[in-house]
């Protein structure tokens, strides 16, 4: 008796072929996905109650991230401005600005702005901001041109591989602690980088193999 | 068959849970509060706990080459966009419509004591808002510092504002 039709074996090839097309299919779609910038969120801005500009502020009035970010070289978190920070300066400059309103009703009530967040990490990943500011690492490093942003957008993926390459090899990345705020490294050359981080990283005794054991980041 | 699915039905959830854990973060919103921010100020009175630390950080430290090198960077960050770099008051904020503040290279100012700097960091000075939540007493010394150092260059009349970044 046959068993097996004459087409049978036709049929188990070609369903074999589909088989791997089908899972070539997902990990490309799923592999797409997870780099995605809409699970990554890259480049994306949110709706806010003021739409605040770091390419005004930042890039054309020059201000300091530090004039608004105050706690970012002493503490984990860099702290969103409060209002009395807004208003040292719009408490003369744009002071019927309907764009503004928003600032001087939390100014009169009391009540701090809302700001929705842009970059953000998962609550079971523990981040400091001071121990990357001391060292030298810069914002743009991790938050990218903010001071051409015209409203925020988070520049780097925030995954785990972001964070795991720099702790691997930090070399290249450290900069003079006293320049963390500036935005354009364009007249360092990959050499001048090597070379500097080299140094910073005896001075501080940073070894990275220390810096990629989970219990850093997830404790 | 059914313990798998259900394994990574909870797993899943987990999931969820982990990242957005059951705690309030700063910014995080509460509805627990009437303005239903998590992050509070606090109440009328309160006195921090290492006040007699911060009061004798008020007292004017020693004059060192540290501590004008740290107060040229604070009047950086938080005094140049009125004050500008050479202290003239030209600088870009008030180019925008702010009050233009005095000039530190004046008469009046140069008499002035480091303790009036002091001050008007502290307090706020006529439109100018204070300083206070952002440079701590230390830091304001050091400002103080670096405006004396910069009333002592003795700039020409005729300057001009240099560029940012130069
Ligand atoms: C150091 C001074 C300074 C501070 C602090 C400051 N601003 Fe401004 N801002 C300005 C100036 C100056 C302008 C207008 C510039 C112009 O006329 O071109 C401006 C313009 C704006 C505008 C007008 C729209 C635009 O971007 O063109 C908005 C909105 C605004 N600011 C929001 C804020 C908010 C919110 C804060 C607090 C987080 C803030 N600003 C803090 C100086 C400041
Ligand atoms: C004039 C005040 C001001 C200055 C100066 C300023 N920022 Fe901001 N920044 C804000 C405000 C207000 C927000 C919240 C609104 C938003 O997300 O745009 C913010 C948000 C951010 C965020 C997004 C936080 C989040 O998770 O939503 C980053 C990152 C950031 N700033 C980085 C910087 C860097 C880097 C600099 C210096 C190059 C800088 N800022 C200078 C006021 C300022
Ligand atoms: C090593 C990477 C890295 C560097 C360098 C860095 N940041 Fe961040 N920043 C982050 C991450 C990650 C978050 C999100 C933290 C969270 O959600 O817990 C963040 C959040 C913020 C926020 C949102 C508010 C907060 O405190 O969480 C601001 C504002 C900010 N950064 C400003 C700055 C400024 C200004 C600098 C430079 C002086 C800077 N950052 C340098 C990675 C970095
Ligand atoms: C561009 C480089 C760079 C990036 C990106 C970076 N880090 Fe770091 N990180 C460093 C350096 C340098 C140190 C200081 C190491 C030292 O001095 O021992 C550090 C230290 C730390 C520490 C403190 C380690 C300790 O000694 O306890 C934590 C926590 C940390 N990083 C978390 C993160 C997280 C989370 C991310 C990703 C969101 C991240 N870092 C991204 C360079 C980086
Ligand atoms: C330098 C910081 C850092 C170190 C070290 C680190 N992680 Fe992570 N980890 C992160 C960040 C940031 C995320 C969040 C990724 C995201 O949101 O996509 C994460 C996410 C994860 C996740 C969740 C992944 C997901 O897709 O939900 C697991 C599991 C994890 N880490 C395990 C580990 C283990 C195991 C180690 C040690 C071998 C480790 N991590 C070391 C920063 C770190
Ligand atoms: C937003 C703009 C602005 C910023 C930023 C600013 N100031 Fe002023 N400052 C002014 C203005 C305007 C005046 C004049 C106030 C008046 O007479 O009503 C002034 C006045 C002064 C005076 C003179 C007081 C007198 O006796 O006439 C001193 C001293 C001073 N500021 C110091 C500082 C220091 C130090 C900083 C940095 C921590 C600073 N200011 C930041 C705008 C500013």
């Amino acid at each position: 008796m046959q068993i097996f039709s004459p087409s049978a074996d036709t049929w188990f090839r070609a369903g074999l072929a589909a088989f791997a097309v089908l899972v070539a299919a997902l990990a490309l779609v799923g592999g797409g996905y997870a780099r995605s910038e809409y699970l990554t969120q890259v480049g994306w801005t949110r709706d806010q109650q003021v739409p605040f500009s770091h390419k005004h502020h930042v890039g054309d009035l020059g201000i300091d991230c530090r004039y608004c970010h105050t706690s970012v070289e002493t503490a984990t978190r860099a702290g969103l401005p409060p209002t009395h920070t807004c208003m040292t300066c719009h408490s003369q400059v744009w002071t019927g600005a309907p764009m503004l309103a928003p600032v001087r009703k939390s100014l009169a009530t009391g009540e701090p702005l809302h700001w929705r967040r842009v970059a953000q990490l998962p609550d079971y990943v523990y981040f400091d901001h001071s121990i990357h500011v001391d060292r030298g690492v810069a914002c743009v490093e991790c938050h990218g041109r903010v001071d051409r942003m015209p409203l925020t957008w988070r520049a780097k993926a925030f995954e785990m591989k972001f964070c795991l390459d720099c702790h691997r090899d930090p070399a290249p990345h450290l900069r003079p602690p006293e320049q963390v705020t500036r935005m354009d490294w364009s007249d360092w050359s990959e050499d001048r980088a090597e070379a500097f981080g080299m140094a910073a990283m005896r001075r501080f005794h940073v070894e990275p193999a220390r810096l990629d054991s989970c219990e850093i980041c997830h404790r | 068959m059914v313990v798998p699915i259900l394994g990574c039905a909870l797993v899943a959830g987990c999931g969820k849970n982990m990242v957005q854990q059951a705690r309030y973060d700063p910014y995080e919103k509460a509805p627990l509060f009437e303005d239903g921010m998590a992050m509070r100020a606090p109440p009328e009175g309160v006195v921090s706990r290492d006040a007699p630390q911060r009061r004798a950080a008020t007292q004017r430290p020693a004059m060192s080459a540290a501590l004008l090198a740290r107060g040229r960077e604070r009047y950086g960050i938080y005094c140049v966009p009125c004050h500008a770099r050479d202290g003239s008051g030209n600088g870009i904020v008030p180019a925008r419509g702010f009050p233009h503040p005095p000039d530190f290279h004046s008469e009046r100012l140069k008499a002035a004591s480091e303790r009036h700097f002091y001050d008007v960091m502290t307090q706020g000075y006529g439109v100018m808002y204070a300083y206070a939540d952002r440079v701590p007493p230390r830091d304001r010394w050091a400002i103080a510092a670096y405006i004396r150092a910069l009333q002592a260059t003795n700039l020409p009349e005729d300057r001009t504002e240099p560029r940012r970044g130069d």
